[in-house]
């Protein structure tokens, strides 16, 4: 039980990962997670207006599935499999963001941005608003998200796959070093 | 219930993500600053069975479970799009400390404002969907 408890390491996570990836490739899938957003806007009946959004999106339904049960995930580990700890992030890192005013982690995210008085706050959600489009936008017009690209296309030695994870880079290290002291 | 297995598979997503601590905004963060092993380890280890896998499922030619062919299907070649849509997110990634499954992993978890961020991440796929034309591919 202690081990379970306890955040799990790099490896074994790492080997769960392409377990799922692989289990959804022997069920006839692919691991890409975005596609759910796409597959929201047409169930939403947004084809109407966009072209795009116009397919039968019925067919994704197994990744709708998915998502519940990620969102079911992350609940059965709140409820049964943690301890709520501190996030054990490097030295270095808690320096780092004492200096954007971001307090050492007490939990699994920072009240500052995910906290009521943050949320509530225009600054608050216009940051959680932009991240948020523009993760959107961004997969998609990448053609798709960590999973989809950094797991799945890495794993078949796509050249766009590795042209995308470095775009990932650029705009994590521009929104890292450069907005994020701006914005703080 | 053929979705049930998709179900599973999601949940063991949502729990191992949580687990190693991936869903975090400080993990991301740790990340994008090269101050720890831990994401690098997680993604790194995981393209390196990955690419094994994917390896042997093309030289044996393996099948799914429907006795269909596992097939790869080559991405569109093209640069401006990865580049500009991967920098894009990667933007937006760094600032929410979270791509799209996780963002809905900390829904589960109990993290609302996550909701916030993944709502806008809907509408954010629907922009690109109502400009994609417009935009270099």
């Amino acid at each position: 039980m202690e081990f379970i408890l306890q955040p799990w390491s790099w490896w074994f996570s790492g080997i769960m990962i392409a377990a799922i990836m692989f289990f959804l490739l022997y069920f006839g899938q692919s691991f890409g997670f975005s596609s759910n957003l796409r597959t929201i806007c047409a169930a939403a009946g947004l084809g109407k207006s966009a072209k795009f959004f116009d397919f039968n999106w019925k067919a994704q339904t197994w990744n709708l599935v998915f998502l519940v049960g990620a969102i079911l995930g992350g609940f059965i580990t709140r409820e049964f499999l943690s301890t709520d700890a501190p996030v054990l992030i490097s030295e270095a890192t808690i320096q780092d963001l004492s200096k954007l005013g971001i307090a050492a982690p007490v939990s699994l995210q920072p009240v500052e941005l995910f906290g009521l008085d943050a949320v509530l706050s225009i600054k608050g959600f216009l940051l959680l608003a932009f991240g948020g489009l523009m993760v959107g936008f961004g997969s998609r017009y990448a053609g798709g998200c960590t999973s989809g690209h950094a797991i799945s296309g890495l794993s078949d030695l796509q050249v766009p796959s590795l042209i995308a994870v470095m775009g990932f880079f650029i705009g994590g290290l521009l929104m890292t070093y450069l907005f994020l002291p701006l914005i703080f | 219930m053929k979705f049930v297995k998709f179900l599973l598979l999601g949940i063991v997503f949502g729990i191992v993500m949580t687990k190693s601590e991936a869903v975090s905004w400080y993990r991301i963060q740790e990340m994008f600053r090269f101050q720890a092993f831990h994401m690098y380890g997680i993604i790194g280890t995981a393209v390196t069975l990955g690419v094994a896998g994917v390896a042997l499922i093309k030289r044996f030619r393996m099948r799914d479970y429907h006795g269909n062919p596992i097939m790869f299907n080559p991405k569109e070649k093209s640069v401006s799009r990865y580049l500009i849509g991967g920098s894009i997110f990667g933007l937006g990634w760094a600032l929410s400390g979270a791509c799209p499954g996780p963002m809905v992993v900390n829904i589960g978890y109990g993290y609302w404002a996550m909701a916030i961020v993944f709502f806008f991440a809907i509408v954010g796929t629907y922009l690109y969907g109502l400009i994609k034309n417009k935009l270099p591919h």
